[in-house]
């Protein structure tokens, strides 16, 4: 579904990351995960169009998407929730919402993910007309990924989602992903925390100083000994 | 001074201050959209009253007819404008915001240097329009109908945005916009178009405000210096970026100004404007109504 070939992304000549190349196919969890500064964000960010990759390959769908403006690849069906969310703060819960479904036009078409994000996240139906910015860290990361799932994408990125909230909303959010994938849709996921990702994940791989480390299934990077001696504490 | 002449003062300058608001609500959207403030605001002001005087001269179409033309004219003239100037501006890699400044300031000058090359720097004016020096009588309280039609269409154009504002998925992308720029792409939205309309939109209130000052205010190349500094106090009184804001501001500069002529000599009239806006900068900085 996703192809990702050789792409490097350098911020004003510095190189974030250097010919990564990875794979999501239809219906997988994968996660990507790496220490602080490994290139993690630059590499979903490449992907969503918010950089522009120097050199490198992103295919969607079998059509190449690197080089299109953001928005244009968000309606190609990729919906992606950066690390500090962006939701529209000053705007309610339901705007945001609504605007999650801009590109639609039907009522019918708008609507028809309400019923999955309030399922997961109830307490965003309590609060609907609550500006955006009054919202736990918790409720805004569940609002930027609801609004992410108000575009209908056939893939969802999550960059760090556990960031800056309480532990047990961590679990709501992770059981979240596990059901956005069930209905039909492709996760890729860049997360720190490693062990709990690891349970829902189908996929993963290690970057390195903007480097493939490693890669296999969650299985396989979860008994590596390496792996769990450098990253899990293990 | 009686309190006739009070009242009379305190009307003229109500329905003035509407004007002013409209004027200025374009000022307003666009910053509040973007943090650009457009110094060539005065010269789209401008150019709305030159196209009002030729559609008057060459097409016998009366202001009041043409006063929708002109604001979708303008409505294009303003996108075009984001399109070929401000966008570029914007994509400045080092200090935006004064090239911002430079940019709109320098559009200003060639506008005003072609209209003087086009339109001569003669005074122009539209005699026989249909309301053109005409005054109704309200309860003793003389009004000039031209001013009147204009603080109504202020009226109309002020609900007409708030509804276009509030209740529209257009209107909610330029909130959204308004907010964070950066993060409307994460839902599809292309912030270059919206950025375009709402330099159209701001440029067709003008071009509104244009057509109704056409009929009672001469049309020459530096007509729209003047107004475009009452119209940045008026945003600045109402809160910059804030359009609603812009609304009170003008009326309240409109009933200053009338204030200040009835106790200070004619040509001293301005100086209450800019001693409330002193004021207000120095106790709020922000604007009446600015959440800044």
């Amino acid at each position: 579904m996703l192809s990702v070939h050789e792409i490097t992304t350098a911020y004003q000549g510095l190189v974030a990351i250097s010919e990564v190349s990875i794979e999501v196919a239809k219906g997988e969890i994968v996660l990507v995960a790496g220490a602080n500064g490994a290139g993690k964000s630059t590499l979903v960010k490449s992907i969503a169009g918010a950089e522009r990759p120097r050199s490198g390959t992103v295919t969607f769908d079998g059509q190449r998407i690197d080089g299109l403006p953001q928005h244009q690849i968000t309606a190609r069906g990729i919906a992606y929730v950066p690390e500090n969310r962006r939701l529209f703060p000053r705007l309610s819960v339901a705007d945001n919402l609504r605007l999650g479904s801009y590109m639609y036009r039907g009522k019918a078409d708008r609507e028809a993910p309400l019923d999955l994000v309030f399922q997961m996240f109830p307490r965003l139906q309590e609060r609907l007309d609550q500006r955006a910015e009054t919202l736990s860290g918790g409720e805004q990361q569940m609002l930027a990924i609801g609004r992410a799932l108000m575009t209908r994408p056939r893939l969802l990125m999550l960059d760090e989602p556990s960031q800056g909230i309480m532990p047990k909303l961590v679990d709501e959010i992770f059981r979240a992903v596990k059901t956005i994938r069930d209905t039909g849709m492709t996760v890729l996921i860049v997360e720190q925390r490693m062990a709990e990702c690891l349970e829902i994940a189908d996929r993963a791989y290690i970057l390195q100083t903007g480097k493939i480390l490693m890669q296999g299934t969650a299985a396989e990077i979860g008994d590596n000994p390496d792996v769990r001696k450098a990253y899990l504490g293990l | 001074m009686t309190t006739a002449t009070i009242i009379q003062s305190l009307a003229s300058g109500l329905l003035m201050g509407l004007l002013y608001g409209l004027i200025a609500a374009g000022l307003a959207l666009i910053f509040g959209l973007m943090d650009v403030v457009n110094f060539a605001h005065g010269e789209f002001l401008m150019i709305a009253m030159y196209t009002t005087f030729f559609l008057f001269v060459f097409f016998a179409i009366d202001p009041l007819l043409a006063a929708p033309f002109v604001a979708a004219a303008l409505l294009v003239f303003g996108a075009v404008i984001y399109i070929l100037v401000i966008r570029f501006a914007m994509r400045a890699r080092s200090n935006v915001g004064m090239v911002q400044i430079f940019a709109t300031f320098g559009l200003a000058i060639v506008m005003r240097g072609l209209a003087q090359f086009f339109f001569t720097p003669d005074y122009r004016s539209i005699n026989t329009s249909w309301l053109g020096g005409q005054t109704i009588s309200i309860g003793g309280v003389f009004l000039p109908v031209p001013q009147l039609v204009g603080a109504a269409v202020s009226l109309a154009a002020f609900t007409a945005l708030f509804f276009f504002i509030k209740k529209t998925d257009f209107g909610r992308a330029l909130e959204a916009t308004r907010e964070d720029a950066g993060a409307v792409a994460l839902v599809g939205i292309d912030k270059n178009r919206v950025f375009a309309v709402g330099w159209g939109l701001g440029a067709a209130l003008v071009g509104l405000a244009g057509a109704i000052m056409a009929m009672f205010f001469y049309i020459y190349p530096d007509v729209g210096a003047s107004f475009a500094l009452i119209a940045y106090v008026t945003v600045a009184l109402g809160g910059f970026g804030s359009v609603f804001g812009a609304f009170a501001g003008g009326i309240i500069v409109g009933l200053v100004e009338a204030t200040t002529a009835l106790v200070l000599p004619p040509s001293l009239k301005a100086v209450g404007i800019y001693a409330v806006y002193l004021l207000v900068v120095f106790i709020r900085p922000r604007g009446l109504f600015g959440s800044i």
